[in-house]
C-alpha cells in the first residue's frame, strides 16, 4: 500500500491534467469549427432561437403534433415513462391518447394511426415523429389553416428525412423544421 | 432487407472488421513494440513515470500488480467522494447544482470508479461540470484499469515461466495514452459535428415555437460521450443517456457510439491471440462469445421490430414496433440490438428504456449481464470469460481422465477454486441482492414504478446490473434512497474487484508453473468442439442459477401480457 501511494497520487494529477484539461480543452478546440462552435445546432423562426435536435412540444391544432412525452418536453430534465408493456394503467393511458388523437382528427381510421404519435419516446425530447405521423395530421391542419391537402401532402413529403446515405435507419420527419415550413405556407 | 436492419448487419460487422487490426495494434503497445503515436506520447509518458518515481522496467508479479490497482483506485474512490460531497461550492457550475447526499455521492464515486456508471441522479441537475468531468476522468481510468489486469492475465500465457507478470503502471498509462484517449478524441470529433454540444456554457433559456419558456441543458458532452462508449462505461452526460437527442442525435451517431463501445472488448480478444501467438485460440473466444451475443440479439430485434401485442390488440398501426421508451430517428431494430450490445458488454448505456422492452427482450438483457462474458467490458470480459474456459478446461479433462492443460499450464485445484469462487460470487450478489430487496418491501415497494412480475424484475434488474458492473437500469425505479445506494455499493464493489483479483490471482499461480509441451494427449483448446463445451457451460452455470428468478420476473411478466 504504502509503496504505491506516493506514485498514485503523482500519476493521478499527470492524468487529472491530461484528461480533465488537455483533452476536454482540445475537443472544445474543435467544437469552434463545427456549426454553432458546439453550443447545440440552432434553426431561427419568428419565435427566435430553437435548437433543431431538441424536442419541442406541440399541442395546437394548426401544428404537427410531437409525440406524447413523459416528462412534457423539459430539455433540462430528460426523462421516458418506464412503464411496462404488461402494465395496466399504462395501457389505459394509450388508450386514451387513440380516443383524443381520434376526436381531434375525426377523419382519421383507428387503423391508420402509427404507434409513435401515441407512445412517449426515450428522452421525452424526440425531436422526430414518423413519416405516417406527419400524414394522419393533415386533414387536421388543412382544417385549421386553409392549405389545401395537396400541398400539405407536398410539404411532408419535402420535409422527410431519407435514412442515413439512403441505407441506414428509419425515414423520419424532424418536427420543429416541418412547423417552421408549415408557418411558411400559412402566410 | 429493409434499412433498419441493413443498418445495424453493417454496424456490427464494421466493429468487428475495426477490431481486428485494433486488435494487433493493442497488442503491439502492449509488447512495447514501436506504434504511430510513439513521437507525441513516449516522453509525455517518461514524464509520468519519472515524477511519479515509477520503474516502467520493473516486472511485477501478481500480488504487487494487485497492490497497485487496488491503492490507485482507492485514491480515485476518495477524491471522487470529496469532489461530489462539495461540488456546489466548487467552480464550475453555471446551473448551480447543489451538493450530493452522503449516500448518493458514495453510490456514484464507487459506480464510476468501478466502470459500472450506475446514476442514481439524473445528470443535468445533479452534477456540476467539473464533477462531470472527474467522472470522465474516472471513465477513462476504470476502462484502463481493467484492460491493465487483462494483460497481466495474458502475459502468464506468454512467458513460459515466470513470475513476473509485467509492470501494471505501464499496461495502465498506455491503455489511456496509445488506445482510449487518441479513440475518443476520432469518436467525439464525429459527435460534434453531428450536433452534440461540446460547451461550458450552462443552460439556454429559449421561447418554444409555442411560445413556452424552455429550458435546454447543455455542456462540454462530446468528449464524455466518446469515452462513456469506449471505455465501454456507460454513464450519460444527460439523464436520458444515448436516448437523449443531443447525446445521440443522428443515426450515423447511433452508429458510431455502437461500434465505440463494441471495438475495445473485441479487440482485446484478438490482442491476446497476438500477443501470445496463438490466433486460433483468440478465433475460439470469438466466435464462441459471438454465437452467445446473436443468441441474444437477435431475438431482441425481432420482439422490439415486432412491437407490444398490447398496443396492437388497440387496432393501431403497430409496424413501427414497440416505441414505447424509444426514439424515431433510432427505430425499434436499432433500439433492441443496442439493448443486448450495451448488456453483453458492460456499457449499461442506454438508447431506449429497457423498462419499456418486450418482457423477454427484458429477459434477454438481463441474461447478458447474468452472463457478463460475450465479449463483456473493456478488459475484464476478457477475465470473466477465462474464468468460464478454466471451468471448461477442468471438466473436459475430468471427462477424459486426464490432468486438465490450459495453454501448457496444468490446471490445479487451488485455479480451480479460485475459478469457482469468482463463477459463483456473481449469482451470490445477484440473488442475495435481490432476495433482500423482495424479502424487505417496505425498503423498496415505494421506488417501484410498476406493479406485479414487472415490479420484481426492475428489483432484479438493478442488482443484476450493479454485479455486472453494467450501468443500465429499469429506470423507472426510484433508486436514490439510502436502501438502494449503500446496498448497490456493496455489490458494485464486491461484484468488480473480485473478478479481477481472482483471475490476476489465477493468472500468477499459472504463470509460476511448468510448461508441459503439447502432445497428443493435450485437448485442444482453439477448436470448435472446445468452444462448445464453453458455452455448455456458460449455459449450465447462467441457466441453473438464474431460471427461477428469471421465471418470478420477465418469464411471469410475458405471460400476463393480454393478448397471448
Amino acid at each position: 500500500m504504502k509503496t504505491n501511494l506516493i506514485p498514485s497520487i503523482i500519476l493521478t494529477t499527470g492524468l487529472v491534467v491530461l484528461l480533465c484539461v488537455a483533452y476536454p480543452l482540445m475537443m472544445w478546440g474543435i467544437a469552434k469549427f463545427s456549426p454553432n462552435q458546439g453550443e447545440g445546432f440552432i434553426v431561427e423562426a419568428a419565435n427566435g432561437k430553437n435548437y433543431v435536435n431538441v424536442g419541442q412540444s406541440f399541442t395546437q391544432d394548426d401544428y404537427f403534433w410531437s409525440r406524447p412525452s413523459a416528462v412534457d418536453y423539459n430539455a433540462a430534465g430528460s426523462g421516458g415513462s418506464n412503464k411496462a408493456t404488461t402494465n395496466a394503467e399504462y395501457l389505459d393511458e394509450v388508450e386514451q391518447r387513440i380516443a383524443d388523437f381520434l376526436v381531434k382528427n375525426p377523419t382519421v381510421d383507428k387503423h391508420d394511426i402509427p404507434v409513435d404519435i401515441i407512445t412517449a419516446s426515450g428522452s421525452g425530447l424526440d425531436p422526430h415523429i414518423s413519416v405516417d405521423a406527419a400524414r394522419v395530421q393533415i386533414a387536421r391542419i388543412a382544417e385549421h389553416t386553409g392549405i389545401p391537402l395537396a400541398q400539405l401532402e407536398q410539404l411532408v413529403e419535402q420535409q422527410t428525412q431519407q435514412p442515413l446515405w439512403g441505407l441506414f435507419g428509419p425515414e423520419k420527419i424532424k418536427v420543429i423544421e416541418l412547423n417552421i415550413a408549415l408557418d411558411a405556407l400559412k402566410k | 432487407m429493409n434499412t433498419e436492419i441493413f443498418g445495424i448487419v453493417v454496424t456490427f460487422l464494421l466493429a468487428i472488421g475495426i477490431s481486428i487490426p485494433l486488435g494487433k495494434y493493442i497488442a503491439k503497445v502492449y509488447a512495447g513494440k514501436p506504434t504511430l503515436l510513439d513521437g507525441v506520447f513516449t516522453p509525455l509518458e517518461k514524464l509520468f513515470y519519472k515524477s511519479s518515481k515509477i520503474q516502467p522496467e520493473q516486472g511485477m508479479n501478481w500480488k504487487q500488480h494487485l497492490a497497485a490497482l487496488l491503492t490507485i483506485n482507492a485514491v480515485w474512490l476518495v477524491i471522487g467522494f470529496i469532489l461530489l460531497m462539495t461540488q456546489g461550492s466548487l467552480p464550475f457550475n453555471p446551473d448551480k447544482n447543489p451538493n450530493m447526499s452522503p449516500d448518493l455521492a458514495l453510490n456514484t464515486a464507487i459506480s464510476f470508479l468501478v466502470n459500472c456508471n450506475l446514476q442514481h441522479y439524473s445528470g443535468e441537475t445533479g452534477l456540476t461540470y467539473l464533477t462531470q468531468i472527474w467522472l470522465m476522468f474516472l471513465q477513462f481510468v476504470s476502462a484502463a484499469t481493467g484492460m491493465a489486469a487483462a494483460v497481466a492475465v495474458f502475459e502468464a500465457f506468454k512467458n513460459k515461466t515466470t513470475t513476473l507478470l509485467g509492470n501494471f503502471y505501464v499496461y495502465f498509462v498506455k491503455s489511456i495514452t496509445r488506445i482510449l484517449l487518441p479513440l475518443s478524441a476520432i469518436v467525439a470529433t464525429i459527435l460534434i459535428f453531428q450536433g452534440t454540444p461540446m460547451t461550458f456554457e450552462g443552460k439556454d433559456t429559449i421561447t418554444s415555437m409555442e411560445a413556452e419558456q424552455v429550458e435546454v441543458s447543455r455542456g462540454p458532452a462530446a468528449a464524455f460521450i466518446a469515452i462513456k462508449h469506449l471505455g465501454t462505461n456507460g454513464g450519460g452526460f444527460f439523464g436520458t443517456n444515448s436516448a437523449h437527442p443531443l447525446e445521440n442525435p443522428t443515426y450515423l451517431t447511433n452508429m458510431t457510439e455502437m461500434i465505440a463501445q463494441l471495438i475495445i472488448p473485441l479487440a482485446m480478444v484478438f490482442a491476446l491471440g497476438f500477443y501470445i501467438n496463438r490466433r486460433k485460440f483468440s478465433w475460439m473466444i470469438f466466435l464462441t462469445m459471438t454465437v452467445g451475443f446473436l443468441c441474444l440479439a437477435v431475438p431482441n430485434v425481432m420482439m422490439e421490430t415486432n412491437g407490444n401485442p398490447n398496443i396492437a390488440a388497440m387496432g393501431v398501426d403497430n409496424s413501427l414496433g414497440a416505441m414505447e421508451g424509444k426514439e424515431v430517428r433510432l427505430g425499434a431494430a436499432a433500439s433492441g440490438f443496442w439493448s443486448i450490445v450495451t448488456t453483453v458488454i458492460s456499457t449499461g448505456s442506454v438508447n431506449s428504456m429497457h423498462d419499456s422492452s418486450i418482457p423477454l427482450s427484458g429477459m434477454n438483457e438481463l441474461l447478458a449481464m447474468m452472463i457478463n462474458s460475450f465479449y463483456g467490458g473493456a478488459g475484464v470480459g476478457v477475465l470473466n470469460f477465462f474464468v468460464f474456459i478454466v471451468l471448461a478446461v477442468f471438466i473436459s479433462g475430468l471427462m477424459v481422465g486426464r490432468t486438465p492443460e490450459l495453454l501448457g499450464k496444468k490446471i490445479e485445484a487451488k485455479e480451480m477454486k479460485i475459478a469457482m469462487i469468482v463463477a459463483l460470487i456473481h449469482p451470490l450478489l445477484i440473488l442475495g441482492g435481490t432476495a433482500l430487496g423482495a424479502a424487505f418491501p417496505d425498503l423498496t415497494r415505494d421506488t417501484l414504478n410498476n406493479p406485479s412480475f414487472h415490479g420484481f424484475s426492475e428489483i432484479l434488474y438493478e442488482y443484476t446490473s450493479s454485479a455486472a458492473n453494467n450501468g443500465s437500469g429499469f429506470e423507472g425505479l426510484g433508486d436514490n434512497t439510502p436502501w438502494w445506494n449503500f446496498s448497490t455499493s456493496v455489490v458494485l464493489l464486491l461484484g468488480r474487484y473480485l473478478p479481477i483479483i481472482g483471475p490476476v490471482a489465477l493468472a500468477g499461480f499459472l504463470a509460476h508453473k511448468r510448461y508441459v509441451p503439447e502432445s497428443a494427449g493435450t485437448l485442444a483448446t482453439d477448436t470448435t468442439t472446445f468452444g462448445t463445451i464453453v458455452l455448455t457451460v456458460i449455459l449450465i452455470v447462467a441457466a441453473l442459477a438464474f431460471f427461477p428468478v428469471l421465471t418470478l420476473g420477465p418469464i411471469a411478466d410475458y405471460f400476463t401480457t393480454i393478448s397471448l
